[in-house]
């Protein structure tokens, strides 16, 4: 169904003749604090999204720690992906997308103009649910990045590419085959060089969208130490299917879900992973966690 | 009529049927094979150090053909050098940033209408914009820009369609690491179309070699006795010198205008085979 | 643009003014370059009717199109179009009679009969004949067709209407095998399976189900073959004899409205009326190739978006 939206003056979604956010109760969120020097901390509050005239996203309030891992879960369509997305801004890739409500990165919006989208994803990278390494050598695909932002030193390429492919625990394997071409890696070993691509721009934060998803569970268990290795010194948000894989790797969990077609998807609660599994507050949490254990 | 023999005659008819339009094929794969035995068979032994070195003499009766295969290498090189980065651009616009509007539809017919426009069309416009208007003459240059106009269609879709063929992931990836559109097509996505758009753009440009309706008029000469020196030069090219033994040189050599004709055929063949060869190497390198 | 501190900044490259400025130009010129197709398209039919001026003005466009008498150097000159454009249709007629037939048939062959290996063999020597330039096949044509004709049908010339229809035939099969095997091609599996399962054998699967889906290509495939017939010239400018008569059979000389252009722009005042006659035939051979072309076009596009469903 289509839901009437309109994007008023300020970038705010109106709604049914409100602002988005004030037609559902805000689901509160504990944890913000915007104190503390660590670099990589996101504040949602109220975020809408709409793909053209179509409501998909609904008041998001959210606050994802620095230097922690945050797992999105939810049914599939229930809009964790578009909201993972918005956070580096590649929705505005797609064209007809519409985001209400702010986010903010340590303190500064990144919505509309205030936030050029491509300095914002040399601080926000990205791994993605395939591996889509570049068709060049796995040297150029992790240089790719620091290459993008004016680094033209061999040396400090050399270090970074080192840095990186440590930081994805890669460099063991190819340290002698930094010339060969990225194609001719393992999936699993392409989407550990991914995360090395990603950490080569030395971002702040770094989004995962189902990374494990196209692996078999050898490699799934080496990217989830890798993730495990990386929240030390980066901010990780991952999207993922896998109940076992949240509970594992994840610190804080946030429960998305779409009702009904009818209605747009909202956050139903978000919280320490612990609690989320054992105690949720919310027994629509329960029934999606136990159900998919059961 | 009984089932049996309804079935007796459709088994007729699939032979029959089948029988035919074999023949038609194969008689298809007769005239092809008999036009290029008959191309070698009276090009080939024109073929010696003296036809490929030395200038024509006696209106094209003696000699050799050294200035007509360097006019046509000449003006085929500056329709690529002109053709190639316009239509990768334009390939780059209706597969990168062109929305799906009425605009970019008609851009889409624009295009299959120009490779529909006759040759002989594209020389009366070279003509008059290039050798009158822009008052460059009957020159390489004028003929090179009417082969360009002919010859950019096929460069646009060629590209188009290398760079379709890359997916969207590369782009979304290069995008997340904070590239610009620009940086992502210049540093990835082109590269990886590569093969497709050059082995494209050669056919085409291959074809162009042999084109003589657009250089007519438009800067291809009859006789010359030293190479092109310039680009506002004239020329002399194989398909024209065909063209103009055959119908202005009474008693025109056999050898040397069939020698003239294996040349052009060879050199268009081989290349456009290169090209296809080179392509199919470098598919089977990347699989998507 | 101001960059929040981080303690990476340093290192990064912001996106200055230049830079954007720079970015800004090289869109432009690609958009610039996207729209070269429509572009030339348009110049050409500008140039085209410009320089047709001056002919439509003093010979006027009514008394070129239906004049059948074509002396542009006799004083004054007369401009009769129609022997041009009979003989362009002669040529074209026993063209399509060649290409048509053969063409269709051999494409059948190819997508329903044959197998991989074939099919690779034919698409290889569809692609050799389609690269043999034009003057090259005049030149065949010259030497072989030519003799041929005139022995066999006991003429005083081999240069004849049917002489270069037959060799435009031979040129336009590629065009037509090619597309007519695309259309062939298209035709969804399932609807073949469909009559296979009806007790139907290849042969009536393919006369009953796949030639009527795919007839609008195979359509539009004729249709690109004429429009390649049409605007062909070396070819016909070398055979067909170029006598600017009243066509009455395919066994006379005639003149083609490309071979017409080809031959006499050369020896013209730039800027007279004669030039401008030839302008105005180029015109002529502009819209009709341009109409036949559009009308293969979207026979193509509706085929393609009911396939795609």
């Amino acid at each position: 169904m289509v839901t009437p939206v309109l994007v008023s003056g300020d970038g705010t979604l109106v709604y049914n003749g409100g602002p988005v956010s004030a037609t559902v109760p805000a689901v509160r969120d504990e944890a913000i604090d915007t104190t503390g020097d660590a670099r990589g901390s996101f504040s949602l509050a109220g975020v809408s999204v709409a793909y053209g005239k179509d409501l998909v996203i609904e008041g998001v309030d959210m606050h994802i720690p620095p230097q922690a891992v945050t797992a999105l879960i939810g049914p599939s369509g229930c809009g964790k992906s578009t909201l993972l997305r918005c956070l580096n801004r590649m929705n505005d890739e797609l064209g007809n997308v519409h985001i209400g409500g702010t986010i903010t990165l340590d303190g500064q919006s990144i919505m509309g103009k205030a936030m050029d989208p491509v300095e914002l994803r040399m601080r926000v990278g990205q791994v993605f649910q395939r591996p889509n390494p570049f068709p060049m050598s796995i040297y150029d695909n992790v240089a790719y990045g620091p290459r993008t932002q004016g680094v033209r030193r061999r040396g400090e390429l050399d270090g970074l590419v080192e840095e990186s492919l440590k930081g994805a625990a890669l460099w063991e394997e190819v340290k002698k085959s930094l010339k060969k071409h990225a194609f001719e890696l393992s999936g699993g070993q392409q989407q550990r060089l991914c995360i090395a691509r990603a950490l080569a721009t030395k971002p702040e934060v770094i989004l995962m969208d189902e990374p494990a998803s196209a692996l078999d569970p050898i490699s799934t268990q080496q990217i989830e130490d890798t993730i495990a290795e990386l929240k030390s010194s980066v901010t990780i948000v991952i999207v993922t299917h896998n109940m076992q894989q949240a509970a594992r790797i994840s610190d804080r969990t946030a429960f998305m879900l779409r009702e009904s077609l009818e209605e747009p998807a909202h956050l139903v609660e978000i919280g320490d992973t612990k609690k989320m599994f054992t105690n949720p507050d919310d027994e629509r949490t329960e029934s999606y966690i136990t159900g998919r254990f059961g | 009529m009984s089932r049996l023999g309804r079935t007796r005659q459709a088994r007729t008819a699939e032979a029959v049927a089948r029988v035919l339009t074999g023949t038609v094929a194969l008689s298809v794969v007769a005239v092809a094979l008999f036009i290029f035995v008959y191309i070698v068979y009276n090009g080939i032994g024109a073929l010696d150090w003296t036809f490929i070195s030395e200038v024509p003499r006696d209106r094209g009766r003696e000699g050799g053909i050294l200035p007509v295969i360097v006019g046509t290498l000449y003006v085929t090189l500056t329709t690529a050098a002109l053709t190639l980065p316009i239509g990768v651009l334009a390939g780059v616009y209706l597969a990168e940033y062109a929305p799906r509007n009425f605009t970019t539809r008609a851009i889409r017919l624009a295009i299959t209408n120009m490779a529909g426009v006759p040759s002989i069309v594209y020389g009366l416009f070279g003509l008059a914009a290039f050798v009158l208007l822009a008052g460059f003459g009957r020159s390489i240059i004028a003929a090179a820009l009417t082969l360009t106009c002919m010859t950019l269609p096929v460069v646009i879709t060629a590209t188009e369609e290398a760079l379709r063929q890359i997916p969207q992931d590369l782009r979304q990836a290069s995008l997340a690491l904070g590239a610009t559109r620009l940086r992502t097509i210049y540093k990835v996505v082109l590269p990886a179309a590569a093969p497709g758009i050059i082995t494209g753009s050669i056919l085409g440009l291959a074809r162009a070699a042999g084109e003589t309706a657009p250089i007519l008029f438009t800067g291809a000469v009859f006789q010359m006795r030293r190479l092109p020196d310039g680009l506002s030069s004239q020329f002399m090219s194989l398909p024209y010198h065909i063209y103009a033994q055959v119908t202005s040189v009474p008693g025109w050599n056999r050898t040397l205008v069939w020698g003239t004709a294996f040349v052009l055929v060879a050199g268009v063949s081989i290349v456009s085979v290169i090209a296809a060869w080179w392509r199919s190497v470098q598919r089977r390198k990347v699989k998507w | 643009m101001t960059t929040p501190s981080t303690p990476s900044s340093g290192r990064r490259l912001g996106r200055t003014t230049t830079r954007r400025a720079a970015e800004a130009v090289v869109r432009a010129i690609i958009y610039l370059c996207g729209w070269m197709a429509i572009i030339i398209l348009g110049a050409i039919a500008v140039f085209l009717m410009w320089n047709s001026l001056r002919a439509v003005q003093e010979a006027g466009l009514v008394t070129m199109l239906t004049g059948t008498a074509w002396y542009p150097t006799s004083s004054p000159g007369k401009f009769g179009m129609l022997p041009l454009i009979l003989g362009s249709l002669f040529v074209t007629g026993v063209a399509l009679a060649v290409c048509v037939p053969v063409g269709v048939a051999a494409a059948v062959f190819i997508s329903e009969f044959s197998g991989r290996l074939v099919k690779e063999v034919m698409k290889s020597i569809i692609e050799f004949m389609a690269a043999v330039p034009s003057v090259v096949y005049g030149l065949i044509g010259v030497a072989v067709l030519i003799p041929f004709v005139r022995q066999f049908f006991g003429l005083d010339t081999g240069m004849t209407a049917l002489t270069g229809g037959i060799v435009l035939g031979i040129m336009s099969i590629p065009t037509v095998i090619s597309i007519s095997e695309d259309a062939l091609h298209a035709v969804p599996a399932e609807l073949r399976q469909g009559s296979a399962a009806l007790g139907n054998t290849r042969w009536q699967t393919t006369f009953k189900v796949t030639i009527p889906a795919a007839s609008s290509g195979i359509f539009a495939a004729v249709m690109l073959g004429l429009g390649r017939a049409i605007g062909e010239t070396m070819a016909v400018l070398m055979l067909t004899g170029n006598a600017a008569v009243m066509p009455t059979s395919i066994f006379e000389s005639v003149r083609t409205m490309t071979g017409t252009i080809a031959a006499e722009m050369g020896e013209v005042v730039q800027g007279g009326l004669h030039y401008s006659v030839l302008f105005a035939v180029g015109l002529v051979l502009f819209t009709i190739t341009f109409a036949i072309n559009l009308a293969a076009d979207l026979v193509l596009e509706r085929q393609r978006k009911r396939w795609r469903r």
